[in-house]
């Protein structure tokens, strides 16, 4: 499958959000990721999720967006260089031996742990998805007691932008 | 020095200064403050509906019969769901509704209050837009926006949701209503690409086999005139969809009938022959193209469309043009003008043009819609006949409006309408019941035209207590009701595809007298079941002595009788059920 990500600047108004949601519930489209929040104009909120689907199918997803009437604009980020990133925290038991393990893998794909017990590493991570997910791949399965992730945020690179 | 008034008053002043006629509503406890506003003042008149779904029907009757938004205000809770039916109607139309729901005060929403439904969310997949008013001061701005909204672009239902508290008449705040708004995310596109422009009178110019299918955003696009214009300068066959029916004038030698899964033989073989479709304020509807694998393999496509969305989503345009359908018509016609002027310098065209019309006369000459159509010898009526007569008694002068199964699929094949807007039905999400409320909203818009209904028995019930909204307004619809004693297109469905197994699709033992049902609602009701008595019963129906009555005419008609030609399921354009024992190929039914 085609994984894309799309960034919906949105007015910041009750409501807009559910008739983002609503618009891949109602048309049959899927939402891996989505992440929401205010830009620097408070006026208007940024939206960026990922879905999958072929050319077509995004070129519809993006028409259907840019037809709800409080989406502003809308930009594929993947139709040029684009810096994706997500944000994951894992809670991790590690206890004994293991801690050194732990503590190792979480240094080679450059993790911080941001909270410790006895018997277990909170570990926050960023990076490419796919990234994050080598990294769960990296520990023992076992081992891991929570995960969260914020889904993907991303941003056109060089002078490209999104705004009004 | 603006005035300072309450909600409620902001509210119908609003209406007032958008020029609104009718208000089409019941009222309701959330409602009261509004409709103490309505009491107030002389300049909208509010109709009082029987039923809410009703009132959404006559205002969307209203607004397609005249081109302005129809407007309607409702209660909470179950006053709005009833309205949900004829808001999706007027979505999958695309008419401009604008729907006012009232709603529990503020502080009392999400606490499941009495009569409390989440409007906003509940309508939010068939509405264009819809707002919440969070204070009253936002009134008029709502209101301004929300016209501008349902009638612009590719026009729709807007709803707006008004919690009592905010037409409360003790709370003031200034009225100002805005000459216009313009809102940063919302730019509709008006005029089409010139280059694209240029490349489809090129296009129009060199096909072989031209074919123009137009649909419905030609009628809400008032484009039909400048359809026409350019129709006769291209000398190309047209076809219209069930929603575009009228834009080009249906007697016109030129055009070639409803296309689509129950469009005439000569209309489906021409667009699947064509080698290049020119779409205007279509959608490539699946009634349209059946299997999309296999839709028009020859043809290249031109598709006109207000809406970006439509363009592409079933079949790929190989030449896209983004605008409003006269807009994009209006200038493409001196485009084919100067395109045509330079062919005919170099080298005289035409035979191409000859060739494909006679080849379409070959085909309506064979299963023409009158093919298989043979009056019966025991005087049972056949539904086509009841549309031929309506059409000769009104002279093909009415407003139609139709409810939804065989009888809506005959008015469409057999009635010729002479423009656009005088053909209303519910096409995309085919509202049984949506016939008698639309027809009467037609009638206020135009209280001395001529107004018909054509439904059905089954249809008809499902709103007929507007009979009594009839009475209270004086109008003098006709509503003609083809009773084949069945919901007759789920039988034919039945008959043709599950074995003639009747599966709750009849009911004859238990219909009531439609004609002392009409007169206990204090109109004219007349039964016939005889071709002959046919003509002599629609002409009194129709005749200067009843011209102030409803009537309804109860039509018994042959109940066997199916829908011809139909499209075969997963087929291509070509391949239909011709009549009883004739198919243009094996297969399935849609």
């Amino acid at each position: 499958m085609n994984r894309r990500v799309l960034a919906v600047l949105l007015e910041n108004e009750p409501g807009a959000l559910s008739r983002v949601v609503g618009l891949f519930a109602q048309r049959n489209y899927n939402i891996e990721t989505l992440t929401v929040a205010p830009t620097e104009d408070a006026t208007l909120s940024r939206v960026t999720l990922s879905t999958d689907g072929s050319d077509e199918k995004i070129e519809q997803i993006t028409k259907h967006l840019n037809r709800l009437i409080e989406v502003v604009k809308v930009l594929d980020l993947h139709e040029a260089a684009c810096v994706e990133r997500e944000l994951m925290f894992v809670k991790i038991s590690a206890q004994g031996a293991e801690r050194a393990e732990v503590k190792r893998t979480c240094d080679i794909f450059r993790g911080q742990i941001v909270d410790v017990t006895a018997a277990a590493y909170t570990v926050q991570l960023t990076g490419e998805s796919g990234k994050l997910d080598a990294f769960l791949r990296a520990l023992d399965r076992s081992a891991i007691i929570e995960v969260v992730r914020s889904g993907v945020s991303g941003i056109s690179r060089g002078e490209k932008v999104l705004s009004v | 020095m603006s005035e300072t008034l309450s909600g409620a008053d902001m509210l119908v002043r609003a209406l007032q200064d958008e020029g609104v006629e009718y208000l089409f509503g019941y009222p309701g406890g959330a409602a009261l403050h509004i409709y103490d506003a309505i009491f107030r003042q002389q300049k909208v008149e509010h109709i009082l509906v029987r039923h809410e779904q009703a009132a959404t029907h006559m205002a969307d009757g209203y607004a397609r019969a005249t081109g302005k938004p129809g407007v309607v205000l409702v209660t909470s809770g179950p006053g709005a769901t009833n309205a949900v039916t004829g808001i999706a109607t007027a979505y999958m139309d695309s008419t401009p509704l604008i729907v006012i729901s009232g709603q529990v005060p503020t502080a009392q929403i999400g606490t499941d209050a009495f009569q409390e439904t989440d409007m906003v969310g509940v309508s939010r997949p068939v509405v264009k837009h819809s707002f919440l008013v969070r204070d009253c001061a936002e009134i008029p701005r709502t209101i301004k926006t929300a016209f501008h909204i349902a009638t612009t672009g590719r026009p729709g239902p807007v709803v707006i949701d008004v919690p009592k508290d905010t037409t409360d008449p003790a709370i003031t705040a200034a009225y100002d209503y805005p000459e216009s708004v313009s809102l940063r995310s919302y730019k509709p596109a008006k005029r089409g690409n010139g280059r694209q422009l240029r490349k489809a009178a090129k296009a129009l110019i060199e096909a072989q086999r031209p074919i123009i299918y137009s649909g419905g955003g030609v009628v809400q696009g008032n484009a039909g005139p400048a359809l026409t214009r350019l129709a006769r300068r291209l000398g190309a066959p047209v076809t219209n969809t069930l929603m575009g029916l009228g834009a080009f004038p249906g007697d016109d030698a030129q055009f070639i009938g409803m296309l689509g899964m129950h469009g005439t033989y000569e209309a489906n073989m021409a667009m699947h022959h064509a080698d290049l479709i020119f779409a205007v304020g279509a959608r490539f509807d699946d009634r349209v193209t059946n299997n999309p694998d296999k839709f028009c393999p020859e043809a290249r496509i031109i598709h006109v469309d207000v809406d970006p969305a439509s363009i592409s989503k079933i079949i790929n345009a190989d030449i896209p043009i983004v605008g409003d359908a006269r807009s994009v018509l209006e200038e493409l016609d001196p485009l084919v003008e100067a395109e045509l002027a330079k062919r005919s310098k170099q080298q005289e065209g035409g035979d191409a043009g000859k060739a494909w019309w006679r080849q379409i006369r070959g085909w309506r000459d064979a299963y023409g819609l009158d093919h298989a159509m043979k009056p019966r010898e025991d005087g049972v009526i056949l539904p086509q006949q009841v549309i031929q007569s309506l059409y000769r008694t009104t002279g093909g002068a009415a407003y139609v409006t139709s409810d939804v199964g065989q009888h809506q699929m005959f008015a469409a094949q057999h009635y010729k309408f002479p423009e656009g807007r005088r053909w209303i039905n519910s096409g995309g999400l085919g509202t049984m019941g949506f016939g008698l409320p639309a027809a009467m909203g037609a009638q206020f818009a135009y209280p001395e035209a001529t107004v018909a209904c054509v439904t059905g028995e089954g249809s008809f019930m499902m709103n007929m207590q507007e009979l009594s909204t009839c009475l209270q307004y004086g109008l003098p619809i006709k509503i003609i009701c083809l009773n084949n004693q069945a919901l007759g297109m789920v039988k034919q469905w039945q008959d043709m595809q599950y074995g003639g197994r009747h599966s709750q699709s009849t009911y004859s033992d238990s219909l009531p007298d439609f004609k002392t049902l009409a007169e206990s609602f204090g109109h004219v009701g007349m039964r016939i079941d005889h071709a002959g008595d046919l003509d002599p019963a629609m002409d009194e129906a129709f005749s200067a002595k009843l011209k102030d009555k409803a009537v309804l005419v109860d039509v018994w008609v042959d109940p066997d009788e199916h829908v011809y030609p139909m499209a075969i399921k997963g087929g291509s354009m070509c391949d239909m059920v011709l009549n009883k024992v004739t198919t243009s190929q094996q297969g399935d039914y849609m």
